[in-house]
């Protein structure tokens, strides 16, 4: 198996484990870290084809995945705002609550 | 692939798997900063000491902390009378295993041919001038993405003003 | 070799010398060894003595003595605490999370250890030269927040968990600052590795040297990153995390024996490395103050500055009253952020004015003045006069 490969495996393994836990945790929070998770799976797969792709001096692996941990920061930043601003409603983080659209 | 990498592979996916099966949610929490800092390595492993650097400082600095936050001001870390999987956990892990098969099918019946190059040496002033020139536009608009969310996060977390008593 | 440049580089010549005896295979893991055991000695030992100095400091401003028991003029002092806290029996809470209660003191330690990597502290002197050694400095200082969260937390007390957010809060809102001070240096040199900037501060004018600090941008970023390394270690007067009369000991309440000499520790090492880096970045690293002083060797000139601000945060400590929390905060978010984005700017507009005495006055102008209004904004028309005292007839 050649690095490349091993590195794709490994990625999409952290990848189903963030979906798994997005899709089953009952915690909003927990679900947000699920999808923190499966955005770093991305960021893997970037920077492995980069390293063993034909021309690592254009840097696009690099790149994407700095403004991809940017843009993930500002998720997790909006997402918990959002969490919290619906613990304040509905005193609670537990999804299986939040199953009304009546507040 | 050296020994170092697998090393690092383990440490990834136990922390990332502890994150997501652990009952307490600063346990999780916890584990999950293992998990970003054998992701961490895992760039430096590959070369990408920049990444490697941002990812820990932007994931454990800013967004392990934030989560470690949120969880004290909603009181979710306390002793749990529920579970912590919701009631739909098997579909979930279901098809997160039948996409984990989908992938790990499609991955190793692809035939990848690495370019066996040696380990490209990037500098930061490289990252600086790719940066500044060819990604200046998506720099900007990052940067603005960020003021945004900054602004958004603000004003959605914001209690609602108190109505003056009559 | 001339002599002076022999015993500047005794260590490195040492390692090699040494490392001549290693079988080849084995040098690289040797060379690290010997790189980082000398660190891991000479930094421990400085804790020691700092805390008999700001000891017998803090008793001098307060006009008392500090300690004078054990050894001459108390300074073995270090020696018999650290046989207490080994001999204390280490108490953990029955309702405390033990493992995680276990794990935060030592991952304070290793992170504030292993940020020493990227220090020089002396010509030739570091550890590892990495092309971003800054970025790694911030990034491994972001790992003591979590530490100190983790042991806030899996106390399970009241106190330390307020401690713990306190502590947390302050940390995230003055490296911000920390960081956007130390911006300006990399401007300056183009540079993200630490060893590069200090070589970039090594020449000479006419005697006298060309450390940053000595410009308008280069003496705002020093104070701005001053104060938000005071605020990073959690040292008065941003001492918030810990108060006698509010919260005790803060995060660390219920750590006894060891582990909570293991937290005192990672606390100077922090403050340490810190003050190194601001020695790095702005005070010229390793580089003597005069061209004629240079035949001294360039450790000592390190530890000597290192000495120096230690001595001036001891003085702070012993001077200024506490802030408040919400003033902490509002310090950071009010005065902090504004200034190190505005000295960004000055620095910028040093590098494009022609060379001469405009742009000194155009660049000092351009911090003074917002100095001015930032200060009257946070005094927020309060009227300030000397107290007056009134003393028990």
């Amino acid at each position: 198996m050649n690095p490349l490969t091993t590195c794709l495996l490994l990625s999409a393994l952290l990848f189903s484990i963030g979906l798994a836990g997005a899709l089953s945790r009952r915690n909003a929070i927990l679900v947000l870290v699920g999808i923190e998770l499966m955005l770093n799976a991305a960021n893997l797969n970037f920077i492995a084809f980069w390293r063993y792709g034909p021309n690592p001096a254009a840097l696009t692996g690099v790149m994407f995945t700095l403004f991809s941990i940017g843009i993930a920061a500002a998720e997790a930043a909006v997402g918990l705002g959002i969490i919290l601003a619906v613990y304040r409603h509905t005193k609670s983080t537990d999804l299986d609550h939040m199953n009304s659209l009546k507040g | 692939m050296s020994i170092v990498f697998f090393i690092l592979a383990a440490l990834t996916i136990t922390g990332t798997a502890a994150a997501m099966a652990l009952r307490n949610a600063v346990h999780c929490i916890l584990a999950l900063t293992l998990g970003f800092v054998g992701l961490a390595a895992l760039y430096l492993q590959l070369g990408a000491q920049f990444v490697g650097f941002t990812q820990i400082m932007v994931y454990i600095g800013a967004v392990a902390i934030l989560a470690v936050f949120a969880i004290m001001m909603t009181r979710s870390a306390g002793p749990h009378p529920q579970p912590a999987f919701s009631r739909t956990w098997r579909t979930g892990t279901l098809i997160a295993v039948i996409v984990f098969a989908v992938l790990a099918y499609a991955i190793s019946h692809t035939t990848l041919a690495p370019a066996t190059l040696p380990q490209p040496e990037v500098t930061v002033n490289q990252i600086g001038d790719t940066l500044m020139h060819q990604y200046a536009l998506p720099l900007e608009i990052l940067g603005l993405l960020l003021t945004a969310a900054l602004i958004g996060a603000v004003i959605v977390a914001m209690p609602a003003k108190q109505e003056a008593p009559q | 070799m001339t002599t002076p440049d022999t015993i500047d580089q005794i260590f490195v010549i040492t390692k090699h010398w040494l490392l001549g005896y290693v079988p080849a295979p084995l040098q690289p893991i040797a060379s690290a060894i010997l790189s980082v055991l000398p660190v891991m000695g000479v930094f421990p030992l400085l804790f020691a003595i700092t805390t008999v100095l700001e000891r017998k400091g803090l008793g001098r401003i307060q006009n008392r003595y500090g300690p004078n028991r054990v050894g001459p003029a108390g300074f073995w002092q270090p020696a018999a605490d650290g046989i207490k806290s080994l001999t204390k029996e280490d108490v953990v809470p029955r309702n405390a999370d033990q493992i995680v209660h276990f794990l935060a003191p030592i991952v304070l330690v290793i992170a504030s250890f292993i940020v020493y990597a990227v220090l020089p502290i002396g010509r030739n002197m570091v550890i590892t030269d990495l092309n971003s050694g800054l970025l790694y400095f911030f990034a491994v200082g972001s790992m003591v927040e979590l530490s100190v969260f983790m042991a806030g937390w899996s106390s399970h007390s009241k106190y330390s968990l307020l401690g713990a957010m306190r502590a947390t809060a302050q940390m995230i809102s003055y490296e911000i600052p920390l960081v956007l001070a130390a911006v300006v240096v990399i401007m300056a040199t183009g540079s993200l590795s630490t060893v590069t900037i200090v070589n970039a501060q090594t020449g000479y004018t006419m005697g006298f040297p060309h450390w940053f600090v000595f410009t308008p941008w280069g003496f705002a970023g020093f104070i701005l990153f001053m104060i938000a390394a005071t605020a990073e270690s959690n040292r008065s007067p941003f001492d918030l995390p810990e108060g006698e009369s509010e919260i005790i000991a803060g995060y660390y309440i219920e750590y006894s024996g060891f582990k909570f000499a293991l937290f005192f520790l990672g606390e100077y090492l922090g403050m340490f490395a810190t003050s190194g880096l601001a020695i790095t970045l702005f005070l010229g690293g390793w580089a003597a103050p005069f061209s004629f002083l240079t035949w001294i060797p360039s450790y000592f000139w390190f530890f000597a500055k290192l000495l120096v601000i230690i001595g001036v945060f001891i003085w702070v400590r012993g001077t200024l009253p506490r802030l408040r929390q919400d003033q902490l905060m509002g310090f950071a978010w009010k005065f902090m952020l504004p200034m190190t984005l505005l000295n960004v700017f000055v620095a910028a507009a040093w590098h494009f004015l022609p060379t001469g005495i405009i742009r000194w006055a155009v660049c000092t102008a351009l911090l003074v003045i917002p100095f001015i209004v930032f200060s009257m904004g946070l005094k927020q028309n309060k009227k300030l006069q000397v107290r007056t005292y009134r003393f028990a007839e």
